[in-house]
């Protein structure tokens, strides 16, 4: 097995409103090794960016706390470090790539300098020239033609998709061992996704960076993940292998959202599952289950007693009561169930 | 086969100077039949929402003729023919935050119709279909005197479907109706429309980039690119045997909730090329038009 490279023990972050305590991020734990990706998903509001976020301490403090836990990246907690220590680790260690390309790039600034700003900061032993190759270097790597002519251009000059190259090409400037992916393709069409998640994945092959990625699309998951992290309501619901998670899901939620997928392949023209209600208000989270007025499959104890994680598999893991020896059982719901099986038929049928 | 509803022929949009036009719409054809949905894909920038916009007389129109239920929707009209029309079509638009005015409440926004159209004589009549269209959209009569900022985007989404239904349409337009939603509430947003579409025969022009849903809520779908209509076929026929290379490179690249054939999947490049043939709709196999030269046609169509 590789090294552990991030480990993030029970994180809590609350944030200060009028309102109330928001709590954002209500206990997350998760691990994260060498060279592999990890793929949080999750509705919005599910705290999957605070998350994020508070691995790099971009949440702002006040009105962010950090209510407990620790974040440990390479054996070292981040939770404590001042932020002068902070600034060290970011970019250097650990980089973000923002979901909107239009608004993560400075419109006044040259694509060349935004990109030698982050080099030059970071080793303080390199010349400007030197910046300069390296930089046109990154612009060639994430595939952006005519590198030269592309690094003295202003942002406005650039479509979406090489925005968000030139985007990568920044986090990746000063080699950081972990790069977080917050929604990096929600805001591109369906053809530039593709060519910025094969380019992510090359990147990652080469240089055996670790990746968060963070999105609520399925699709994006099955495509990118070796291992997934379903999050609801600030906390993680169902955790494994990313097979684990598509081929036998365990958490009602998590079937919610195969469910509301609709499925192209087996041509079912049948409603649309769907999860009913909304997410919960953070400022009270329910006693509890924080899914159970929306589960079907709710029992009494699950508006008494928040369930711990169960245990499926040595990799999978699922925060339901649902998995406790007592309870009934509850089968996959056709639907998903269906899919599934049309799915490894399929893949059993191309493996012949 | 049912009737046709509306007829868009050679319809043309440009922009800018005569001189240096855009061409965002580059003579399109294609009819609604009754009771349909149409889906109109394609990426951004390819047309589409201006597509729907100028059927909808947000624009007018360069060149072409939209036709509906047997008139013209760009010929000079009366005040009268006007309203008329507007009653029969309208669109549901992209976000929820920016569509809904937020000075007034929600029982105000589906009221607007009616009040231009003098629909009603009393208060009660009114207040008795605000709470009508509400409950068929999933809300509570209460919401009413609520404004838009106290809904979520799902929410507000079903607000501007309600607002779209008040003056009962024949035909609606649906410009990326569910993009800016999470998962679980873009399915419930779509099976409300289905659930409409059933109880009020409604035929539906819906456009959007993400093909999974389209091909879902589509009975035929529309394939847009740089202007123009590419491929135009049943939902099923386009997604299981798509002829034009662009139509192909597009659907590689939906990624499907299904890991095993994603690790595998290889991407589809298209290049668009140019050539200096005659290009028309060539119909390839019945009701399955694609655009292109004879010979690209024979190229692309083993």
């Amino acid at each position: 097995m590789s090294k552990k490279l991030l480990e993030v023990n029970d994180l809590k972050i609350n944030f200060k409103t009028y309102a109330g305590i928001v709590q954002a991020v209500r206990g997350v734990s998760f691990e994260l090794y060498e060279g592999e990706t990890l793929a949080i998903v999750g509705e919005s509001g599910s705290g999957k960016s605070v998350t994020s976020n508070s691995i790099m301490k971009l949440i702002p403090q006040p009105p962010g706390i950090y209510a407990g836990g620790e974040i440990l990246f390479d054996g070292r907690d981040l939770v404590p470090l001042s932020e002068k220590e902070m600034a060290k680790v970011r970019g250097n260690d650990i980089a973000m790539i923002f979901q909107d390309p239009m608004t993560a790039l400075n419109p006044t600034m040259r694509v060349g300098r935004q990109i030698t700003e982050v080099i030059l900061k970071h080793n303080k032993n390199v010349s400007n020239a030197e910046a300069k190759d390296r930089a046109i270097k990154l612009l060639d790597l994430v595939g952006i033609p005519m590198p030269e002519k592309r690094f003295r251009q202003y942002p406005h000059e650039f479509s979406g998709g090489m925005r968000q190259r030139v985007v990568i090409a920044i986090a990746l400037a000063a080699d950081p061992k972990l790069l977080i992916a917050d929604e990096p393709t929600t805001a591109l069409d369906v053809t530039i996704q593709a060519q910025i998640l094969e380019l992510m994945k090359d990147i990652q092959k080469k240089s055996n960076t670790s990746i968060i990625f963070i999105t609520h699309d399925l699709g994006v998951v099955a495509n990118v993940a070796d291992r997934v992290a379903v999050m609801y309501a600030g906390q993680i619901v169902e955790y494994g292998t990313v097979n684990d998670i598509f081929y036998n899901p365990r958490h009602p939620y998590t079937w919610g959202l195969l469910g509301s997928m609709p499925d192209l392949k087996n041509n079912v023209k049948e409603e649309l599952r769907t999860i009913p209600g909304s997410p919960p208000d953070l400022i009270h989270p329910p006693k509890g289950d924080a899914f159970a007025a929306r589960n079907e499959f709710a029992m009494a104890i699950d508006y008494e007693q928040e369930p711990p994680m169960f245990k499926i598999s040595d990799t999978h893991y699922a925060k339901t009561w649902l998995l406790h020896p007592d309870a009934p059982e509850v089968p996959i719901p056709d639907a998903v169930q269906q899919r599934i099986d049309g799915y490894l038929k399929e893949a059993e049928e191309n493996g012949k | 086969m049912a009737n046709k509803l509306l007829e868009v022929k050679n319809l043309k949009q440009h922009f800018g100077t005569s001189s240096n036009p855009i061409k965002a719409v580059d003579g399109i054809t294609f009819d609604v039949f009754e009771g349909e949905t149409l889906g109109l894909v394609g990426e951004s920038g390819c047309g589409k929402s201006t597509t729907g916009r100028s059927i909808i007389r947000l624009y007018d129109i360069t060149d072409g003729q939209v036709i509906f239920k047997g008139k013209d929707i760009h010929a000079s009209k009366s005040r009268q023919e006007l309203k008329e029309f507007n009653r029969e079509m309208q669109m549901i638009f992209q976000d929820p935050y920016a569509s809904l005015n937020p000075r007034m409440t929600a029982g105000e926004i589906i009221a607007e119709g009616f009040d231009i159209h003098g629909l009603y004589k009393n208060k009660k009549e009114r207040r008795d279909h605000i709470g009508d269209l509400l409950e068929a959209v999933g809300l509570n009569r209460e919401h009413a005197n609520r404004y838009a900022h106290e809904f979520s985007g799902g929410q507000r989404q079903r607000i501007g479907i309600a607002r779209a239904l008040s003056l009962n349409p024949s035909f609606i337009i649906a410009d990326e109706p569910i993009s800016a939603l999470d998962v679980s509430i873009q399915a419930q947003v779509v099976n409300l429309l289905k659930k409409l579409q059933k109880e009020r025969n409604l035929t539906y022009l819906f456009i959007a980039h993400d093909l999974s849903m389209v091909k879902y809520i589509s009975d035929r779908i529309a394939v847009m690119y740089r202007g123009r209509i590419v491929e135009l076929g049943e939902a099923d026929e386009i997604y299981n045997n798509p002829i034009h290379p662009y139509t192909k490179s597009l659907l590689s690249a939906v990624p499907l909730p299904d890991p095993l054939t994603e690790r595998k999947r290889t991407r589809i490049q298209y290049s668009h090329e140019e050539t200096t043939e005659e290009i028309k709709v060539h119909e390839v196999l019945p009701n399955h038009f694609v655009y292109g030269s004879d010979n690209q046609i024979k190229k692309w169509f083993k």
